[in-house]
């Protein structure tokens, strides 16, 4: 045994979340008490481990454990199978640890199956993913998202009372139901993802490692689905994005634009790996949103310099997005990319009929575009004034600040 | 048993494809080279070809001199051929699911994120036929 320092035994406990869950639920069926037992070993394991060393069998331990902590509630159970209820005190030794055919990969994606079911709502299928999939604890959940650990808790206790009341049973679905049920699943993913790399609220702190948590939970769903082309093209979206990262805050975390970014700065590895698989999604045919959105991002990382992004294709390609899958945030960007090809007035023309649209006015995002096209067709005044009128309602720090430099430098 | 599988395309089927973003034209190339790879790999291949736009086409027939009378191109139709593979295979259920496959050819956009409204094109289905005993 060797001690190792804490972030090894952090990441290595996330690998193990999902597998110790699987094994646990398999054997005891319920999920939600399995899901706490498993919860309960991996926080022993991070006091432990660090101090004393992760054990020679780290998934094994982390089983036992659970297991035994199921034996308050799964007493019975165990007596069935025959089983010795375990003292607790006791660390396991290697000649009880559980036998490796216990452990099923593909419980990762059944898990995720289970956690993002279309019946939960999305920010309960969020903080449980989080937790039995992705092994965080509540409390750094709650960090993440800016929310009293409470409120994530509650999430999680409801998001199990569903899935305990909807008897979804512990198993892969079966294909018909399986398309549904992945998009569900790619839904999620894509809502942390963004939760982590867009920051919706709050400073940046904690929040890039949920953007990594996506790609490590997405890496994980296309090892198990290689062949899916929604699956392909939603990992190479989230590279491609995340390959900016370093270079979309200043020193002071202050917000940099696309157009404004140190592209020395971008991760070129992430961008060789995500253009590989978007151009391997796009070839599988069968386009959707996840296609699109990654094609979009390949283009602006394939530009040398902004001035050399190639916007018509931009602009064809919100087009296709705008009849696959129209959505406020699509056209948004859609009136940005016509802006760019036909002029400010074109851009400006298009995000009119959006001033009505309702799923806008809770956010401060269409008034920050039309302050970027009125800047852009030189008129200031109107633009510093949008500006600060978006500042008011962005929710993230950062994007606050960087609205009201904009609207500074046309003050007066 | 020989199937034709037809792509059609609208009048402004070329147009539109020429205007479709570069990226979607090289994921349609890559598509195609696989598509016809898998069938040549499995033995059902027999050949395909893309036709060029029906702006260069024109009807032909013989004069009373056997020469060439042209006309131009067919005002009412709505519908042109745009490309054809012929494949040999050992079922219809196959033919079936290989027409399926061209169908998901990459161009148009299809999926709604939910995974519905599939908007796939159409591929015509037709058996080559063998004989007269196939015309009934």
């Amino acid at each position: 045994m060797t001690s190792p320092p804490d972030h090894d035994v952090e990441r290595l406990l996330r690998e193990l979340a999902p597998l110790a869950l699987g094994a646990v639920v398999r054997r005891y069926r319920d999920f939600a008490a399995s899901e706490d037992a498993v919860q309960e070993a991996l926080i022993a394991a991070a006091a432990q481990w660090p101090l004393h060393g992760v054990p020679g069998n780290p998934l094994g331990w982390l089983i036992q454990v659970a297991g035994r902590r199921m034996t308050d509630v799964a007493r019975s159970e165990i007596a069935r199978r025959g089983r010795e209820a375990l003292v607790v005190t006791e660390a396991p030794d290697s000649a009880s640890m559980p036998e490796v055919h216990d452990v099923d990969p593909d419980d990762t994606l059944v898990l995720l199956f289970m956690c993002c079911h279309p019946a939960l709502t999305p920010s309960s299928a969020l903080a449980l993913t989080l937790r039995a999939v992705g092994g965080l604890t509540t409390a750094e959940i709650a960090k993440a998202f800016l929310v009293p650990e409470a409120t994530i808790g509650q999430r999680i206790t409801r998001a199990k009372a569903s899935i305990r009341a909807s008897a979804i049973p512990f198993a892969i679905p079966d294909a018909g139901e399986r398309a549904a049920r992945l998009s569900s699943v790619l839904h999620v993913l894509y809502l942390i993802f963004n939760e982590g790399y867009a920051s919706t609220s709050g400073d940046v702190v904690h929040r890039a490692d949920l953007a990594l948590e996506a790609i490590r939970l997405m890496r994980d769903v296309h090892k198990l689905l290689p062949q899916d082309g929604d699956v392909i093209a939603l990992l190479a979206l989230m590279l491609l994005t995340d390959a900016r990262r370093t270079a979309r805050t200043g020193p002071r975390g202050e917000l940099i634009p696309l157009d404004e970014q140190d592209r020395t700065l971008w991760n070129r590895a992430s961008i060789d790996e995500g253009i590989a698989l978007a151009s391997e999604a796009l070839a599988r045919g069968s386009l959707g949103e996840y296609h699109l959105l990654a094609a979009i991002a390949a283009v602006h990382d394939e530009a040398p310099n902004a001035a050399a992004t190639d916007w018509p294709q931009v602009l064809q390609l919100y087009e296709m997005l705008m009849r696959a899958a129209p959505s406020p945030m699509a056209a948004l960007n859609h009136a940005v990319a016509t802006a760019m090809v036909e002029g400010p007035a074109a851009g400006l023309a298009l995000l009119e009929p959006l001033r009505s649209d309702e799923r806008l006015q809770s956010t401060h995002r269409l008034d920050a575009v039309r302050a970027h096209l009125l800047e852009r067709a030189g008129e200031h005044e109107a633009a510093a004034a949008l500006f600060r009128t978006a500042a008011a309602r962005a929710t993230s720090v950062p994007e606050r600040d960087f609205l009201l430099g904009r609207a500074e430098r046309y003050a007066r | 048993m020989k199937y034709m599988l037809i792509m059609n395309t609208p009048r402004d089927g070329y147009t539109q494809y020429m205007n479709w973003p570069k990226k979607i034209l090289e994921a349609n190339a890559a598509f195609m080279g696989t598509f016809t790879k898998k069938l040549i790999d499995a033995g059902e291949f027999v050949s395909a070809e893309g036709l060029s736009s029906p702006e260069q086409a024109v009807l032909v027939r013989a004069g009373t001199d056997g020469r060439p009378i042209t006309d131009g191109v067919f005002p009412e139709s709505k519908e042109f051929l745009a490309g054809y593979w012929i494949i040999d295979v050992d079922s219809h259920e196959r033919a079936l699911g290989i027409a399926a496959e061209a169908s998901t050819a990459p161009g148009v956009a299809v999926k709604a994120p939910d995974g519905s409204a599939i908007e796939h094109l159409w591929i015509e289905l037709r058996s080559i036929m063998r004989g007269r005993e196939d015309i009934a």
